[in-house]
Parts: structure tokens; C-alpha cells; sequence
């Protein structure tokens, strides 16, 4: 396999005559905490899903975990893990049933199954909670735990799309500890957020805005780059020339 | 008169066994902008269904305007704006549609009001004949806050309007709010952002349903207990590991670029504070470490409350 885990070349999505998303190209490293920002409407979540092979581009060329993504979606999605705000686990099953059904649709064996199924439980300390279903856990619990089953199956990449939104701070920060965990060992991270704190985190970040990718770099090059203190001001920067607003 | 009381206000759902919200008490001042803060499930959307009358406590009373939220439920709903978290205007009529019925439904016009609106309405007007259903996000957002502020409301109740919504918006939409304060509206708003509690007067910090501190946001800051310290080096997570390890640290956690750091027995003795842990540092082969005093914001008093909350205080404080 080769070294990048994501190579993307003027991948570009139309709808019609609007153009969500316009040439972007850029690669992410294995292991590497890839943030991809951007304002609402800039079309990050149209370039999201044509690298989870959801949606086919229009035109350029992506490559995911090795994977085509017109030819090979089927082997990009078991070869991803991903979770959002929106989307994360059913409600109405409970810890250890969750564990179980997303094991099992990502082809665990039964002996597998158990024994990540334990070692997740103990992990994130739920051992009282294993048995209770999983709509009565407080937000922060839900999103640990949402991470942890997107990755049991420990694909290359993970994509997380907005996961700590309204997340308490405290939480926030334990939920970062775990993609640090991740990371290190050698799962690459492709992560959106709108807190700029968390743009931090990240190794490298790229900023869209209308479609295009106009900003990558390290945090501290790009603050350099816009001769800002915080990656707030770099933001507000690009995303100040938006044309558009559309989600 | 306080625009907004709350006086020992309990609910619980599903029969008890869910505390939203736990002998809670607070007043807004007329004309206050006053934010509640915290994350999802502190109960803030409870006081908001409770106070727009929606919603019947356990026990407690509150008011808006003077008026009991069940007695003069009738009175409080036509004297009220409401923006509810969800977006919850009719997705089938169009912008205009929408915006005239709600003024239809408080038995006034449009046109009567328009002035209010003018500023935030003119960035949708382009899309007036669309349908609320088609809009972004963003746009939505503004609809909802022209419909909830057509009837001209003496109290507008926002329940995290800029929840998902990009920084540049989420600016826009505080200009917004300044703006609608000058003309003497209270507003009540909540958010799970905390860099957003300072663009309020007074602010409540809520957690699990329970205030953790309610004054201004400049006392709250002012009453952080430790000398907070910015720290950074080259290897960040390492730092922050090793940092953590260090026997003086009181807290240690991420704060962007740097880690904020507090340390056991405060700043009495620099040698087991900052000066011990740079020398600990460069034993650990640390390089170009920096370590210097740095203000603490609501975040870091957020999280300092959390844990003198928490009697596990160990188990919250990512120390």
C-alpha cells in the first residue's frame, strides 16, 4: 500500500451548472489528523462523500486507503470508518448491541467480536452502563463510543464529520485523546469541525471556501501565512470572501 | 420587574428517572441580553419550553414580563419571541408565506413591524418567494428570527440559534443580536459555544441541569482560582502526557496551540510551578519550551466548575 492515505487530483462535483465542489486536490499522509474546514455551503460535505464512495465526482481523481473511487467504492467503504453528530448509533439498542451490529456488518468473527466488545466496554469505562440502551447516555459518552465502533474494525482512515458539536469542553478534550490514540496507531484521521480550537489539533488543515480548496498548510504556517494569532482570525480571513451561504 | 424569573424550578422526564433540570433560579433583567451556556443535555432547552409556556414543571414557578408561565400562559405567548432549537417554520410555504402568517397568527402585519426586521430580512429577500424547506441552513436561521421577531416581542427566547453554524455566521448573527438589544428587546439565548459567552451581559454556566455559576462574564473569568499558565513545545501530545505526569500539576488539558496548566499549592513556590516543570521538561527532552501566565476565559472556568462540581473531581479534570 502506498504511503498516502488519501490522494485527491482536481476532483471536482456538479450539480447542474453549480459546482459544490471545484478542483480541489490535496493528500493526506497515513496517520496523519487531517482537518478539512470550511464555511457552511463550501462544499465540504459534497467532497466527504465522494471520498467515502457515496456520490461519483464529476470529474478528477481520488484515490482512498489505495482505492479508486469511480471504480472501487465498495472496497473505500469497508476499507473507512465514519461517524458524524448526525449519525452515530442506534438509539435503540444498547451498548453491547451496537458493538455487536457494527462488528458484525463490518465482518468481525464472533471471537472477535467478544473480545473488542470487552476491551471497548473497559476502555471507556462503561462496564454499568454495557446492558443499558444507548439513547439514555449523555451526548459525550454517545460520540466516545460512536468513535470506538466506527474504528473496530480498524480501517486505514476515519472520516468524523462534526463529531464533538455541542459537546461539553471537557468531554471535547477526552474525545480528542482518543483520536490522538487512534492516530499513533497509524489510522489516519479526516476530521471537520467548527471549533477553531480544535483546527489545532490537527497536523495538517485545509480551509474551503465556494468549492475550492483555498488554504493548506501546518496551523502555525497558515497563522504565519495571514499574519494571525489564532486560527479563528485565518478563518474568518477566507471565509469572509465567501459568495455563497447554501448548505 | 425582572423580564425573566425563575424561581426552585425542577423537571424530570420518562416518570422521574431523567433530571432536565434541578432546582434552578435565576432572574433576567429588562432589556438584559443573557446567555445560558453549556452543552447538550444541561437542560437548556427545558427552561426555554418552560418560560415559553410550553411546558409544565415538577414544582417551582417562573415568570416573563410578571406573568406566571401557567396561570397567564395565554398572555406570555402573544408577549414572546421563540426561535427553537430545531427549525420548526412551515418547510411548504414560502419565505414571505411564512413570515406573513406569523404575523397574521399575533394579529398584526408585517408591514407594521417591518422596521425591526428590515436589517435581516433584506439578506433573505432575494429568495422571498422559495420555499422555507429549500433554504441553507443559514438562511433558515435568519427566517426563523424574523418570524419570532414580527409580532415586536418584549422578550425573545433563542435556543442555540448558531448551533452548526460556521464562525463567519455565528458573528454575523451576534451583530444581529446587539443590534436587536439596542432597541430594548431582553433576549434570552443559549449556546453550546463558550467563546460566545462573552458577548453576553450575564451569563448562567449550565451543567446536567444544574447552574455551576451565574454572574458577568468578565467576574466569572475574575474568579478562577489558580494562576492558569499557556504552555507549549515542539511534540504538543507528548507535552501533554508528560505534563500530566508532573507531580505539582493541578490541570492540564488542550487549549488550541497551547496547553493551559495549573499547578498544586498555586504560585506560592515557583521552584514546584512553572520553573520546576520546565526543568522537568528538558529532562523529558523537551525542546523550544515556552511557559508563560495566560488569562483564564469561560472555557477554562467551565471546566474548572465542571470538576468542583463533579465529587470525582479527578474523573472530569483531564489532569
Amino acid at each position: 500500500m502506498s504511503e498516502k492515505a488519501i490522494v485527491c487530483k482536481d476532483l471536482t462535483k456538479e450539480f447542474g451548472d453549480f459546482t459544490a465542489v471545484n478542483k480541489i486536490s490535496f493528500e493526506v499522509n497515513t496517520g496523519e489528523i487531517y482537518g478539512f474546514l470550511g464555511a457552511n455551503g463550501a462544499g465540504k460535505t459534497t467532497a466527504m462523500r465522494m471520498l467515502c464512495g457515496l456520490s461519483y465526482p464529476t470529474s478528477g481523481e481520488a484515490m482512498v486507503a489505495g482505492f479508486n473511487v469511480y471504480k472501487q467504492q465498495e472496497s473505500i467503504k469497508k476499507n473507512i470508518g465514519y461517524m458524524s453528530q448526525k449519525f452515530s448509533l442506534y438509539e435503540n439498542l444498547t451498548i453491547r448491541e451496537n458493538i455487536e451490529f457494527y462488528g458484525g456488518i463490518y465482518g468481525l468473527s464472533d471471537q472477535q467480536l467478544k473480545s473488542k466488545e470487552d476491551e471497548l466496554i473497559t476502555t471507556l469505562g462503561l462496564e454499568k452502563e454495557a446492558k443499558k440502551l444507548v439513547g439514555g447516555l449523555p451526548l459525550g459518552w454517545k460520540q466516545k463510543l460512536a468513535f470506538s465502533v466506527a474504528i473496530i474494525h480498524q480501517p486505514k482512515i476515519v472520516f468524523l464529520d462534526e463529531p464533538t458539536g455541542g459537546v461539553d469542553p471537557v468531554t471535547r478534550r477526552q474525545f480528542w485523546d482518543l483520536i490522538y490514540e487512534a492516530s499513533a496507531k497509524g489510522i489516519t484521521i479526516f476530521v471537520t469541525t467548527h471549533y477553531m480550537d480544535e483546527a489545532e489539533y490537527c497536523g495538517r488543515i485545509s480551509i474551503m471556501v465556494d468549492g475550492r480548496i483555498d488554504a493548506l498548510d501546518t496551523p502555525a504556517n497558515l497563522k504565519q501565512q495571514f499574519s494571525a494569532t489564532t486560527m479563528d482570525e485565518v478563518f474568518y480571513a477566507l471565509a469572509r470572501g465567501a459568495k455563497r451561504s447554501a448548505d | 420587574m425582572p423580564a425573566v424569573t425563575l424561581e426552585h424550578i425542577t423537571k424530570t422526564y420518562d416518570k422521574g428517572r431523567i433530571q432536565a433540570v434541578t432546582d434552578l433560579s435565576f432572574t433576567v433583567e429588562k432589556g438584559e441580553l443573557f446567555g445560558l451556556i453549556g452543552p447538550d443535555g444541561a437542560g437548556k432547552s427545558t427552561v426555554f419550553r418552560i418560560l415559553t409556556t410550553l411546558l409544565l414543571a415538577d414544582k417551582g414557578t417562573a415568570t416573563v414580563e410578571g406573568l406566571d408561565t401557567v396561570k397567564d400562559f395565554k398572555k406570555i405567548r402573544g408577549a414572546v419571541g421563540y426561535m427553537p432549537g430545531k427549525f420548526s417554520l412551515y418547510q411548504d410555504l414560502t419565505v414571505e408565506e411564512n413570515l406573513h402568517f406569523f404575523a397574521a397568527l399575533f394579529g398584526t402585519t408585517v408591514e407594521k413591524n417591518y422596521g425591526l426586521i428590515k436589517d435581516i430580512y433584506e439578506q433573505i429577500k432575494p429568495f422571498s418567494t422559495r420555499r422555507a424547506g429549500k433554504l441553507s441552513g443559514g438562511m433558515k436561521q435568519k427566517l426563523a428570527l424574523c418570524c419570532a421577531l414580527i409580532h415586536k416581542p418584549v422578550v425573545l427566547f433563542l435556543d442555540e440559534p448558531t448551533t452548526g453554524v460556521d464562525a463567519v455566521s455565528r458573528k454575523e448573527f451576534w451583530d444581529m443580536l446587539k443590534r436587536l438589544k439596542a432597541e430594548g428587546i431582553t433576549i434570552l439565548v443559549s449556546t453550546p459555544y463558550m467563546d460566545e459567552a462573552d458577548l453576553c451581559e450575564r451569563i448562567a454556566l449550565i451543567q446536567e441541569g444544574k447552574i455551576l455559576s451565574i454572574d458577568t462574564p468578565a467576574n466569572i473569568v475574575k474568579a478562577y482560582p489558580e494562576k492558569l499558565y499557556a504552555v507549549r513545545a515542539d511534540s504538543i501530545h507528548k507535552l501533554l502526557l508528560d505534563i500530566r505526569l508532573y507531580p505539582d500539576t493541578l490541570s492540564c488539558y488542550s487549549f488550541g496551540e497551547h496547553l493551559h496548566v495549573s499547578f498544586r499549592n498555586g504560585e506560592k513556590n515557583d521552584q514546584n510551578g512553572p520553573e520546576g516543570l520546565r526543568t522537568y521538561l528538558e529532562q523529558k527532552g523537551h525542546n523550544r519550551i515556552e511557559i508563560k501566565p495566560t488569562p483564564a476565559t469561560i472555557e477554562d472556568s467551565f471546566i474548572r466548575l465542571m470538576a468542583g462540581n463533579d465529587k470525582g473531581a479527578s474523573k472530569n479534570i483531564p489532569a
